[in-house]
């Protein structure tokens, strides 16, 4: 059952959820991507992300907040949430494509997770606030955070 | 195939609930706001529960008081059935909420002019009597009639919503002890409210703190007094059966 999710998730269906939506007005069009064996190989747009950039955004409430949840390296921020797993060997777990999947659709991996999907298609949100209706990460944060998740071994 | 079997694993443990006995919102306060919940004096939800008082016992157009058929000071309500709310309404063909109960005292008895779901007065007089009915155990009916409107609030609560597209049973119910951020969860029960926020320094409704929730999920909130979060606050109260009573509640 689970697995037939996951699949119905990762094959096809893929492209039509995440890719041909109609860009939201003044909001960055969603760039296609494409998951296989739990991965997305390849950079999204083909951008190349920034390890330093990438620290910020995961630390930042407006921006990824991954530490809500996660704990992760970075002292300075000294309130990390603990009801996800620490993130502090996570770039020795996991390769950048798959790294790149759970910050971009966790919901691939797991139907049923808390994580937001950070580069999902807005469609997929039931009542959106209107100030928050495209995706939450764009493209070329999602690639500086994996940039940043890829250094943590 | 490891992901998928992660994932397995991950769904069967999602379909238990992180907890089968309900404990208040107050046991994960740090003792100084248990302390100042506890202390009437120090509580500064006091004040809204003092206000709800004095339009208690406030004349209406008609000449009588709230006072005038429940007491000078609410002795003649009985604790008791004001646990019970929401009740069913005939009339209404649906849940009453206390303070739609109070609201239709205000009209029917006082001939007083409607106010709007959760207007100030409102809140001060739910408050005072909620207050009066401290410690009494919530003892929401959801067996009969009301359990349609139980079925949807338990729906809504489970709906994934807003931009981070999480439900309220995600917090509340699986991820509950651990840390979000600072915050400990806490199994986001109702008997608190109306509570004084120290963050707002102000008085909170129930169906206010549903919408700062809708908002902490980036989520467009529904209306207060809106048929979604009332049924969220029957399915609430059910769900926090047996809890005493507590408010004003401190809360951040
Ligand atoms: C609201 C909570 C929450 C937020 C916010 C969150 N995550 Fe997660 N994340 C989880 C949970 C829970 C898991 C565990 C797996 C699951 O639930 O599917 C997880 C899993 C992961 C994994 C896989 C870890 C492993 O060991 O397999 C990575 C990588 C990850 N998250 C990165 C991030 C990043 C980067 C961000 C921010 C951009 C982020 N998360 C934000 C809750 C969250
Ligand atoms: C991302 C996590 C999260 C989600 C999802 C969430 N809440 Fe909360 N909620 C919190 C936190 C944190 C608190 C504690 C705040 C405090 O200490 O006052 C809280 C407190 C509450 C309380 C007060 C409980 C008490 O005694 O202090 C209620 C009621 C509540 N939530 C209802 C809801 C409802 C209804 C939803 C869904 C619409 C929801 N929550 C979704 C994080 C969440």
């Amino acid at each position: 059952m689970v697995q037939a999710l996951a699949m119905k998730y990762s094959a096809s269906t893929l492209l039509l959820y995440c890719g041909l939506s109609a860009p939201l007005a003044a909001q960055e069009p969603v760039l296609p991507w494409h998951a296989e064996n739990f991965a997305i190989a390849q950079p999204l747009g083909g951008l190349r992300g920034d390890a330093a950039r990438g620290r910020e955004i995961v630390a930042a409430r407006a921006r990824g907040n991954c530490i809500a949840c996660h704990q992760m390296p970075i002292p300075e921020h000294p309130m990390h949430g603990t009801l996800a797993p620490p993130l502090s060997d996570v770039g020795a777990r996991l390769s950048a494509g798959e790294l790149r999947l759970r910050v971009v659709d966790q919901k691939v991996v797991n139907p049923e997770t808390i994580m937001p999907a950070f580069y999902c298609d807005p469609a997929r949100y039931n009542r959106p606030h209107p100030d928050f209706s495209g995706t939450i990460l764009s493209a070329q944060e999602v690639e500086d955070v994996v940039a940043y998740l890829v250094t943590l071994k | 195939m490891k992901a998928v079997l992660i994932a397995a694993l991950l769904c069967i443990s999602a379909a238990v609930a992180a907890w089968d006995k309900p404990v208040s919102g107050y046991a994960y306060l740090p003792e100084q706001m248990q302390r100042m919940q506890d202390d009437e004096f120090a509580n500064p939800g006091m004040e809204t529960v003092e206000a709800g008082g004095t339009l208690f016992r406030t004349r209406g157009y008609n000449g009588k008081s709230c006072a005038s058929c429940h007491g000078e000071d609410g002795g003649k309500l009985e604790p008791k059935s004001i646990a019970r709310y929401p009740v069913y309404s005939a009339a209404h063909r649906g849940p009453l909420t206390l303070q739609q109960r109070i609201s239709q005292c205000r009209e029917q008895r006082l001939d007083e002019f409607p106010l709007a779901y959760d207007d100030p007065q409102l809140i001060a007089l739910e408050a005072y009597v909620r207050h009066l009915a401290r410690g009494e155990k919530v003892n929401v009916d959801v067996s009969g009639p009301l359990r349609p409107w139980y079925e949807s609030g338990k729906a809504l609560y489970h709906r994934r919503i807003g931009q981070l597209d999480m439900s309220c049973q995600h917090c509340h119910d699986r991820y509950v002890d651990l840390k979000l951020r600072d915050q400990v969860l806490n199994q986001g029960h109702s008997n608190g409210f109306p509570a004084y926020r120290l963050l707002s320094g102000a008085i909170s409704s129930l169906h206010g703190k549903f919408r700062d929730c809708f908002a902490t999920l980036r989520a467009m909130p529904y209306a207060v007094g809106s048929d979604e979060f009332i049924a969220l606050e029957v399915y609430l109260n059910a769900r926090g059966n047996g809890l005493a009573i507590e408010a004003p509640g401190i809360r951040r």
